[in-house]
């Protein structure tokens, strides 16, 4: 198998601390420290529980994507189911012993974080896809064999977490799964079927949600029609972007959140937050940001040799980009209301946690580029 | 492996595609983002700053102060009272129940008034402020002071709140001030506008007429509030403004005569000014303290209001409804004169009674005045001479010239919402809405006042203002403001007007032509009444001699120092048909139960040689106007016509503004 050692087993530490992506390493700092700000800001210009623990998170989390990185490529192809079943064990424990909280059960308690497994689902998901699919011929791609473990694969911890309950999660762990499917050569006949399939099957699975949820998907079409209920948080989120304009209303000086108006503003909302302080420009800057960290993540994509390491780096810019799309559209008011946090700025360890492990795989693409996985 | 290089070449190429696809797909969304955020916050931006600012502003209205209202001489009769209040604003309190409960016992609120703040706090906004105590005595104020800190939100403040120095004087004329009600808030756009919880605003009088001016405005105290309605803090304040002071052309003193006079009585006194028209007292009896009112008046006071039987909630002066009796004589008289009816030679004998038709119609004297002329007639008020000239002259002309001096038709018109139009019979009236023929008998009677025809104690003191002048419209006015116009120019433009009447009668123009010169013409507001002034000259002459000349009837009145001297006439309007039996009996009117007493009128002018102003007095069921009402007329006009000189030189000096 190992006939031909790679080059890149003989790097130097200095050579690999070279071969590092400084330009995405750039992008994420730049989004981390704005997202620390922002979470400042909603702590009401001081430095109270929100900021303090993001930062931390954030310096940690960040430290520990630079040291992952160093794993070798060769590490996560080896460990890729491992890392699917790991985290399926933690949402399997969730769903038994896990943390209640806002009627959802989603967390389980390590002593020093809370997790939250689905996060790193949507993560996982697309190792072991990559895995998966790093061997398999593309003309076997589309056999019934090979198209049904991914299935199941994929609806384990779909209806685990559509059960905990917690919708926004589990559709973007479908669409990050989705996504590898499509990129590893799924017959596109196949997407058209299941999508089809799924609009049919749209009412019996609406009846299957939870009151909570019916009323959010009603209230995106018509969210004027109970302003001070269900469409509470479209319609003062919109306010709050709207009233931002060019420039924004200053830093610690956006009145939505500053006055109570945002909801979860820590969380879904810190985009709307963010562009009501610093508006259009500062929400193009952001924009910005992330379109290059999704750039530069493709381009490494592209770079790398093994079929592992680029195809999970295609599915990973596009999960990102997905999550980012789909947070963004939902506090602009172009998508129903369903949990999505923003990768970075949004509060949350288990995101953050994700989203850097995700980042360290790419970076380990990056240095380990050359390297060919058999 | 050896396949390997084919299948990963494929492999890679689908991938390398299918991840073009997707980036043109990411491009293409995030254009969308793209326009969706410039759409939100470039070309909607206005919209959703104001809808934030909407959030976050919310705005206090603060009670504006109304104006004041002050009489002739800038005497305050309704003005602004600083009270000690006690405010709470719910949602500032953190526990309502206990902080109620305990100013409860310090205030010692009965259970009702308690349950009656507890409701108007539900009713309300909870970052409205509650008025727990409008009006605290001094003792409540610096006990809640004394207990103040463990009274957290409840607020002791200065405010104002309307008072009426005057007691009973004023009432009917200004009128009180309440909470707004809803219909109040519906039919007035400003009060609407300026309102705020527990506004008070004008419910009857001059204090409704004037509303729009004595409101004011608000001020206005703009807070930024949180998603929760918590003030977190002030943006800016406005102050209001305060309404308009108005002045009266009322004269405290003779107000408070008027009410003196009418003490324990029924009735009405109004005093007006023959040229301007400026009343200087409208008094109704019996008044009550509007003072009550403003806080809620106790079921007690409210029930001997409302049950007292000489009804003091009714306005007597606009909206009391009498037989003029008498008094109407001179109109009589006059229009039997402007009709060329008869002359005043005409002679006619009272015998006590004069039949017709089989029916009798009495003269007051039972023995008769004998031969009586027009004057005597006037003088002596001689029921048979004016049945006879009413049967000559006809209801319909007497009528017209009833019409023409100012009955029939409100007097303020729409100032006073309860003011009443009376009635003037004629033919036609009594065909279109009683659907009868009219009966000569009822003309008999409407000459001496009674039957159907209806009055005000103010259309009667425009009436004998109207005679006084000489037979010239005047309009009444009770507000004085800037640029009206005084006596003297008034009288300038009356004499210019006899003056016109006069060429005009001497010159054959065509009527057209007359009619363009009057329309024209803007000196014509104080019309010619009369066709020939001399027929005014001798009715005034007439009540001159009623007052001042031996058998007149209102003799007892007179005065003798001609600065006071004044000319009247006297009434008596029976308010139930007398019987034959009774007539024979002579009942004293002390004799009678009350409610079937006589109306005591009386009509006056004066001082007589240079008229200046005119009265009307009414004692309901106060026996005969001889009697009750001629000697109270007698204190007015030394009142007056003392106070004249002092009248004058404020209008002269302009000195008070209101």
């Amino acid at each position: 198998m190992f006939q031909r050692r790679s080059i890149s087993n003989q790097l130097t530490f200095f050579q690999k601390i070279r071969s590092f992506d400084f330009i995405l390493l750039g992008c994420v700092l730049t989004i981390g420290i704005i997202s620390c700000f922002s979470m400042y800001s909603t702590d009401g210009g001081e430095i109270l529980y929100h900021s303090k623990s993001h930062t931390i998170r954030f310096l940690v989390f960040f430290f520990m994507m630079l040291v992952l990185s160093f794993f070798n490529i060769k590490f996560w192809h080896a460990t890729g189911y491992l890392f699917y079943f790991i985290v399926l064990a933690f949402l399997i424990w969730a769903s038994f012993y896990g943390i209640t909280a806002s009627g959802s059960q989603r967390w389980i308690s390590l002593y020093f974080i809370n997790l939250q497994p689905s996060e790193l689902m949507k993560i996982a998901i697309i190792v072991c896809f990559a895995r998966y699919y790093h061997r398999t011929n593309v003309s076997d791609v589309n056999s019934f064999k090979n198209l049904l473990l991914p299935i199941t694969i994929l609806i384990i911890p779909i209806v685990l977490v559509v059960s905990q309950p917690d919708l926004g999660t589990s559709i973007l762990i479908a669409l990050s799964g989705l996504v590898v499917l499509w990129l590893a050569g799924l017959n596109i006949k196949y997407f058209i079927y299941s999508s089809l399939f799924f609009v049919i099957s749209l009412p019996f699975v609406i009846s299957f949600l939870e009151p909570y949820q019916k009323l959010r998907i009603l209230t995106f079409f018509n969210p004027d029609k109970d302003p001070l209920g269900a469409g509470y948080q479209i319609i003062q989120s919109k306010i709050a972007i709207g009233s931002g304009g060019l420039t924004g209303k200053g830093f610690l000086k956006g009145t939505q959140s500053y006055l109570d108006f945002l909801p979860e503003k820590h969380t879904d909302f810190i985009f709307t937050l963010f562009s009501e302080e610093h508006g259009f420009t500062g929400s193009i800057f952001l924009l910005i940001l992330y379109a290059i960290m999704i750039f530069r993540i493709l381009r490494i994509g592209s770079f790398t040799r093994s079929y592992f390491a680029k195809l999970y780096c295609f599915s990973f810019a596009a999960a990102i980009f997905i999550y980012i799309t789909v947070n963004m559209s939902m506090v602009l008011g172009l998508l129903p209301i369903v949990g999505s946090p923003l990768p970075i700025m949004s509060y949350g360890g288990s995101s953050m946690l994700a989203t850097m492990i995700g980042l360290s795989i790419v970076m380990s693409s990056k240095i380990y580029g050359k390297q060919q996985i058999s | 492996m050896i396949s390997g290089s084919d299948t990963s070449f494929k492999k890679l190429n689908t991938i390398n595609r299918r991840m073009f696809i997707f980036s043109a797909a990411k491009v293409v969304v995030f254009t969308g983002i793209v326009a969706r955020l410039f759409s939100l916050q470039i070309n909607e931006n206005k919209k959703y700053l104001t809808l934030s600012d909407k959030n976050r502003l919310r705005e206090w209205k603060l009670p504006p102060e109304r104006g004041e209202i002050k009489d002739f001489f800038g005497n305050t009769i309704a003005g602004n009272l600083k009270v000690y209040q006690l405010h709470v604003v719910p949602e500032q309190v953190e526990d309502f129940k206990y902080l109620m409960v305990r100013l409860k016992d310090i205030l010692e609120l009965s259970d009702k008034q308690f349950a009656r703040i507890i409701k108007k706090k539900r009713s309300q906004k909870p970052w409205e402020t509650l008025v727990v105590s409008e009006n605290l005595s001094w003792d409540q104020f610096s006990k809640v002071n004394f207990y103040l800190h463990e009274l957290v939100g409840a607020k002791p403040v200065l405010s104002v709140a309307r008072s009426y120095p005057h007691n009973e004087n004023f009432t009917h004329v200004l009128g009180y001030v309440a909470q707004a009600s809803e219909s109040d808030l519906a039919n007035n756009e400003i009060i609407k506008k300026n309102h705020v919880p527990g506004l008070r605003v004008g419910k009857i009088g001059l204090e409704k007429a004037f509303e729009n001016d004595l409101i004011g405005s608000n001020g206005i105290q703009r807070y930024e509030v949180n998603a929760y309605g918590k003030r977190i803090n002030q943006i800016d304040f406005l102050e209001g403004k305060k309404g308009k002071n108005i002045r009266l052309t009322i004269d405290t003193e003779v107000q408070k005569l008027s009410n003196e006079l009418l003490a324990d009585k029924s009735g009405s006194i109004s005093v007006m000014d023959i040229y301007t028209g400026d009343i200087l007292a409208m008094h109704s009896s019996p008044s009550f303290n509007p003072n009550l009112f403003l806080y809620g008046i106790s079921q007690k006071d409210w029930q001997d209001i409302r049950g007292n039987p000489l009804k003091p909630l009714i306005n007597k002066t606009v909206a009391g409804l009498y037989s003029p009796g008498s008094t109407i004589k001179p109109i009589v008289a006059l229009s039997a004169l402007e009709n060329d009816i008869i002359s005043p030679k005409l002679t006619v004998r009272c015998t006590g009674k004069m039949e017709m038709y089989g029916q009798a119609y009495h003269c007051w004297k039972k023995k008769g005045h004998g031969y009586m002329n027009l004057r005597n007639a006037l003088k002596q008020s001689c029921d048979t001479y004016f049945y006879e000239i009413a049967r000559k002259l006809g209801v319909d002309r007497l009528n017209k010239t009833a019409l023409k001096f100012g009955l029939g038709e409100k007097v303020f018109g729409e100032t006073f919402i309860d003011e009443k139009k009376g009635l003037v019979p004629s033919t036609k009236w009594k065909k279109d809405n009683l659907g009868l023929g009219w009966v000569l008998g009822e003309t008999l009677i409407t000459g001496i006042g009674q039957g159907y025809i209806q009055t005000t104690p103010l259309q009667l003191c425009l009436m004998t203002a109207q005679l006084a002048n000489g037979g010239y419209k005047i309009y009444p006015r009770i507000r004085v403001q800037e640029n009206q116009d005084t006596a003297e120019v008034i009288k300038n433009k009356m004499k210019l007007m006899a003056d016109k009447k006069i060429e005009d009668e001497n010159t054959t123009i065509s009527p057209i032509i007359k009619a363009q010169n009057f329309l024209n013409n803007q000196e014509n507001e104080h019309e010619v009444l009369y066709r020939n002034p001399e027929n005014v000259k001798f009715v005034l002459e007439a009540m001159w001699g009623s007052t001042n000349e031996v058998m007149g009837t209102s003799y007892g009145s007179r005065f003798d120092d001609k600065k006071y001297q004044f000319a009247g006439k006297t009434g008596t309007a029976q308010v139930k048909k007398i019987t034959e039996r009774q007539r024979e009996l002579e009942l004293k009117a002390k004799d009678m139960p009350y409610e079937d007493r006589d109306h005591a009128l009386y009509v006056a002018f004066g001082p007589y040689k240079n008229p200046r102003y005119a009265l009307s007095i009414i004692v309901e069921h106060g026996g005969s106007g001889s009697t009750t009402a001629a000697p109270m007329a007698k204190k007015l006009f030394k009142l007056i016509i003392d106070r004249h000189e002092e009248r004058e030189k404020i209008i002269k000096n302009n000195s008070i503004i209101s």
